[in-house]
């Protein structure tokens, strides 16, 4: 029957529908064809080159841009004068922030942008930077975030009308004080705790750039930009440029990493895009790695202390306070009414008797940023401080961590469970993850090894993270972006021949949605993914939404695709039963097909109704003709993924390396749409984990020098770090998503840095008495560490 | 987009092609063979050349062969094929131990001993390799050949024996009974700059050590000579007191600055730490040749 092929495959090679599927995109990506930023040239077009401040806090005397103007292939120098003139000079951040476009008056931290130079070429551009003459009179330098609100400190943000200090946003708190004080006062246990969860920076391997063309005849502006939200980034554009939002089109082509390093609007876009407008061609301005690292959107930065108690043997209580460094300029990623981000669900996967957190955030002289790198809005920094203090208290009482861990878990039958900060969680078994990972671990066998080496004189940790996150932001009840909802449309097109395009907002950075969304609507509909194409990144041809950062592509992007492939067949049985000469409700569905209920023999296929709905035969009374449906979906809740963690590490006892020689990784994100595709974003994050745990930090000298402006300064890591990981999984689909599921890109670049920080403490809390090592774990820290000397990064 | 500044190339055909075009472009212009140096110094506009000499052309300066009682090793030839020499490897193991650890396969198919040695970074680990090896190195110039001795070739910080307008063409190192030699290094992550690193010749005589050679990386201006650690060594039998007292030296006689890589307390005892092991290997691997 020539039906079958369209029927469900048992075949594990070519599911319709869910299951491992070779991505699609990757046919392009590992033969070199993919189409970056940079691979894009077009008729015209010319280059940019941010001139930028060797200075960490200066005040601007003058610039003169003569002898670059005089160079024979400078077409034009920008600088903030120019801009002032277009009122682009500064621009909103994501927080309701101000940042300057190009610096006019004040440079604030060291790669601030202060001249855009115009040139028929790149090389010619780079030149002529140094023919512009900036005088600077250098003012003092805040480094330090905890130095940020002495009394004679530098006041950094003098641009803004009744800032008297670097405060940056006041002090967001949730939970309970008093409450939180009881539980304290009750309590059998209570460990302190100082740490830092240090800067550090997604670092893309493709770096920023943008292309702007606007056509001075038409008014129309095309912008080629690969970031993560393109429909959100087209409204600030429109706002903030006074253009017509219908008349810009944003177009990302294939994208080398985005990490939330790509989420924000930075000076060096608007500057090409004022440029095409005033120049009438095209400009081309793609930033160098050094500009991604020093200028471009940070990460974490987060000063913590932290306190946990317990009582009768089980966790009661946490009480956080944080200083957060915001940089120069407040562009931290987070939703409207959360200045924190979800810091907040720092009580964790523990049933706690009370929590009380407060942050507060400064200005220094530092790049702005605090972008959420694989991250859902600072639950990572979240993550890895509750996690540190379960060890912390697990050590402080004598007991097994994981021992702790399992007595103060929200049990199973808990949820929904309302944490004591705020947040409804809809699912989870959280103890039998937890010995899923244990099982694959052994962890008792890694016990009695660690116990038999330390014997002999080695040093083996045995780190364990259990993490709970919230992603998929978010309900529009809640929360919003510059006021957008962060809601995600779908759009979905079934053509004559029975194949199909589905058009989403999520933005693709890597992540292999082309696959993903292709293996959605074939599992809702029967039409094989690869007669599936997923089109995206074009805002003329793809649905309004908030794009991909946080883990939302699954958890909102999915669900709208899902509910719109749903609508769709709804629309296919109307037409299947006109076909059947049958009810509507007689029909039953298997995948592929509406077939008449007791009757399996009689159906038709969702070819054939495609055909139908665009051939001459009539349509059901009042269905108009065709096979196309599009959503708008508004998630009800947040997902909330976890995850149980162990590493396995060694540590030199000479040289203080640090080896990660096994991790384990058993995730609950529901249901996998792709395992494959999860198993590779599990592989990635874990190795950005290790990154962060053991080399990542963007530090400053006293005077405001960045000192990691390189990949040889600025380490991550390589397959050489990686261990062969072991992965494992627990299935507890989301009661709420259509698809059961939850999210997943993020959970291991959340959940393996405590892990790997308790392994490498676990190593040397008994020998040498180490009770904490702030990240990164490199040789002469973790030395120092043993040395009874440990510090926190500068 | 990284840019370099403008710069002249032209690519030779000879060594004596190559030591005119020095001369005609003047002190300003580079040598370039691998690259993986210079070009990054030159996109970061930390190096501005006025030419670019290329010697990539230059075939007959790679190789690896014994002649007399000597191994030679010309300029040219690339780090992937030090790595995989079992001759190279079979005298003087310590060079695949250095090479296994010094950048990566992109680097390494690429980067050149001669280009290791005349960058004479004190972070590179060919240098100290070389002076643990006693190698020499010959260096033509338009007078003709001399042959440098690795304690005569580093003359300061980024600076060698090696003049204007002259090549350095050849490495030699002396096959000479009882050898064996490592060398160890501590490094933030694969393919980094190294903490510290320690290389290590040792050529026994019985049970004792007839000479020896030290040196270290990554913890000073320039790559460190351990010759009074050498000294203390020689003609006595390695006893693992002497070897931990050779460790002490080497702690002492380094002078490293703190930096991204660590402090300074931090390199002084990786300094001792790998000179103890690098000792400790070589001197196994004597063992293993008789």
């Amino acid at each position: 029957m020539a039906v079958m092929e369209n029927l469900p495959s048992a075949s594990t090679e070519r599911p319709i529908g869910f299951g491992r599927l070779k991505r699609k995109e990757d046919a392009r990506f590992i033969r070199g064809q993919g189409t970056y930023l940079d691979d894009i040239r077009l008729p015209g077009m010319v280059h940019g080159a941010i001139l930028r401040s060797p200075y960490a806090h200066a005040r601007i005397i003058s610039i003169d841009t003569s002898r670059a103007l005089a160079h024979p292939n400078v077409a034009a120098v920008v600088t903030a004068k120019d801009l002032e003139t277009l009122g682009l000079a500064w621009m909103p951040t994501i927080s309701y922030d101000t940042q300057a476009v190009l610096a006019g008056d004040k440079v604030r931290f060291q790669g601030q942008e202060v001249a855009f130079v115009i040139a028929t070429d790149a090389y010619s551009a780079n030149d002529a930077l140094s023919l512009i003459d900036v005088e600077y009179e250098p003012l003092g330098v805040i480094v330090n975030a905890r130095k940020a609100l002495d009394a004679g400190a530098p006041l950094i943000r003098d641009d803004k009308a009744g800032q008297r200090d670097n405060l940056a946003s006041p002090t967001w708190e949730a939970g309970d004080e008093e409450a939180t004080n009881r539980a304290f006062a009750e309590a059998d246990t209570v460990v302190t705790r100082d740490m830092i969860y240090p800067r550090c920076h997604p670092a893309p391997l493709e770096t920023c750039g943008l292309i702007a063309d606007f056509n001075p005849v038409t008014g129309q502006l095309d912008i080629y930009n690969g970031n993560q939200a393109p429909h959100a980034h087209r409204t600030v554009y429109a706002h903030v440029a006074g253009l017509a939002e219908h008349m810009i089109r944003i177009r990302c082509q294939d994208i080398g990493g985005g990490f939330g390093n790509k989420v924000p609007i930075y000076p060096g876009y608007v500057c090409a895009i004022a440029g095409s407008i005033v120049a009438g061609v095209p400009v081309k301005w793609v930033e160098n790695r050094t500009e991604n690292l020093v200028s471009t959107g940070f990460a974490r930065d987060y000063i913590m202390r932290a306190e946990m108690c317990s009582k009768g043997g089980k966790i009661t209580g946490l009480r956080v306070d944080v200083l957060a460094d915001h940089g120069a300029f407040d562009s931290t990623a987070q939703p409207t009414k959360f200045p924190a981000g979800f810091f907040h669900i720092c009580c964790g996967s523990y049933d706690l008797q009370a929590s009380h957190v407060k942050v507060k955030a400064v200005y220094t002289n530092k790049a702005p940023g605090g972008v959420a790198y694989r991250c859902s809005f600072r639950i990572t920094e979240a993550v890895y401080m509750v996690e540190r203090m379960v060890d912390a208290l697990a050590l402080e009482m004598g007991v097994d961590p994981i021992d702790l861990r399992m007595r103060s878990f929200i049990g199973p039958d808990q949820f929904p469970y309302e944490t004591t900060t705020g947040w409804t969680y809809d699912s989870g078994n959280y103890a039998e993850t937890m010995r899923v990972a244990m099982d694959i671990a052994g962890y008792e066998e890694l016990r009695r090894e660690q116990a038999e080496k330390r014997e002999r004189g080695e040093l083996m940790g045995i780190g364990v993270s259990f993490f709970t996150e919230g992603v998929g932001a978010g309900p529009r009840k809640h929360m919003d972006i510059l006021g957008l909802a962060m809601n995600d449309g779908a759009d979905l097109r079934v053509h004559p021949s029975g194949k199909a395009v589905v058009s989403i907002s999520a933005q693709t950075q890597g992540q292999g949605h082309e696959t993903t969304f292709a293996q959605i609507v074939a599992e809702e509909l029967g039409i094989p993914p690869e007669n599936v194409e997923v089109r995206h990144g074009d805002t003329d041809r793809s649905p309004y939404g908030l794009g991909t950062y946080g883990s939302r592509s699954t958890p909102v992007s999915g669900a709208a695709v899902a509910v719109v492939s749903r609508k769709v067949r709804d629309k296919a049985r109307l037409i299947a039963a006109s076909m059947l000469e049958t009810r509507p409700e007689d029909l039953a569905w298997e995948k592929g097909r509406w077939y008449v209920r007791g009757d399996a023999e009689k159906g038709v296929l969702i070819e054939e109704i495609a055909s139908r709905a665009y051939s001459g035969a009539p349509m059901p009374e009042g269905l108009e003709g065709g096979l196309d449906a599009q959503v708008i979906y508004d998630p009800p809740n947040l997902t909330y993924p976890y995850g149980a963690y162990i590493a396995v590490v060694d540590v030199d006892p000479d040289t203080a390396q640090v080896t990660v020689r096994r991790f384990i990784a058993v995730d609950d994100c529901g249901v996998r749409i792709n395992p494959m595709i999860v198993d590779g974003q599990i592989h990635g994050g874990l190795a950005e984990g290790i990154g962060i745990a053991l080399m990542e930090l963007i530090s400053f000298d006293e005077d405001g020098n960045c000192l990691n402006s390189s990949l040889m300064d600025y380490l991550i890591p390589t397959a050489l770090e990686c261990p062969d990981f072991e992965l494992g999984e627990t299935v507890t689909p989301c009661p709420h998503h259509p698809l059961g599921a939850k999210g997943v890109g993020e959970s291991p670049n959340v959940g393996s840095p405590p892990a790997i920080v308790n392994a490498v403490i676990d190593a040397l809390a008994v020998t040498h008495g180490v009770k904490h090592i702030d990240m990164p774990c490199t040789p002469a820290r973790v030395w120092a560490a043993m040395q009874g000397r440990a510090e926190p990064p500068q | 987009m990284q840019t370099p500044a403008a710069f002249g190339y032209e690519r030779a055909t000879s060594v004596d092609g190559a030591i005119a075009a020095l001369g005609r472009f003047g002190e300003d212009a580079r040598i370039i063979a691998g690259g993986h140096s210079l070009l990054p110094m030159m996109k970061l506009r930390l190096a501005s050349p006025s030419h670019l000499v290329d010697i990539n052309d230059l075939t007959d300066l790679a190789y690896i062969r014994e002649v007399g009682g000597e191994l030679r090793i010309g300029a040219l030839t690339r780090h992937v094929e030090l790595l995989r020499s079992d001759l190279l490897a079979r005298h003087y193991p310590l060079f695949r131990d250095a090479e296994q650890v010094i950048a990566d396969p992109v680097v390494r198919n690429r980067g050149t001993i001669g280009g290791s040695l005349c960058q004479a970074d004190a972070a590179e680990d060919l240098s100290s390799v070389c002076t643990a090896a006693k190698a020499r190195v010959v260096i033509r110039g338009r007078e003709g050949e001399r042959v440098v001795g690795m304690t005569d070739f580093h003359v300061g910080p980024y600076r060698t024996a090696v003049g204007a307008g002259e090549v350095l063409t050849e490495v030699r190192l002396d096959l000479r009974a009882g050898a064996g030699s490592a060398h160890e290094k501590v490094e933030r992550r694969a393919g980094d700059w190294a903490i510290a690193a320690a290389s290590v010749t040792v050529w026994m005589d019985g049970e004792r050590v007839g000479d020896v050679g030290i040196a270290l990386s990554a913890v000073g201006l320039t790559t460190i000579h351990l010759s009074r650690a050498e000294a203390l060594l020689r003609d006595r039998v390695p006893t693992e007191d002497l070897i931990i007292q050779a460790g002490q030296i080497a702690s002492e006689d380094c002078s490293p600055f703190a930096d991204g890589r660590g402090p300074v307390d931090y390199k002084r005892h990786l300094a001792g730490v790998l000179t103890q092991r690098a000792l400790r290997r070589a001197i196994a691997r004597t063992h293993q040749e008789a």
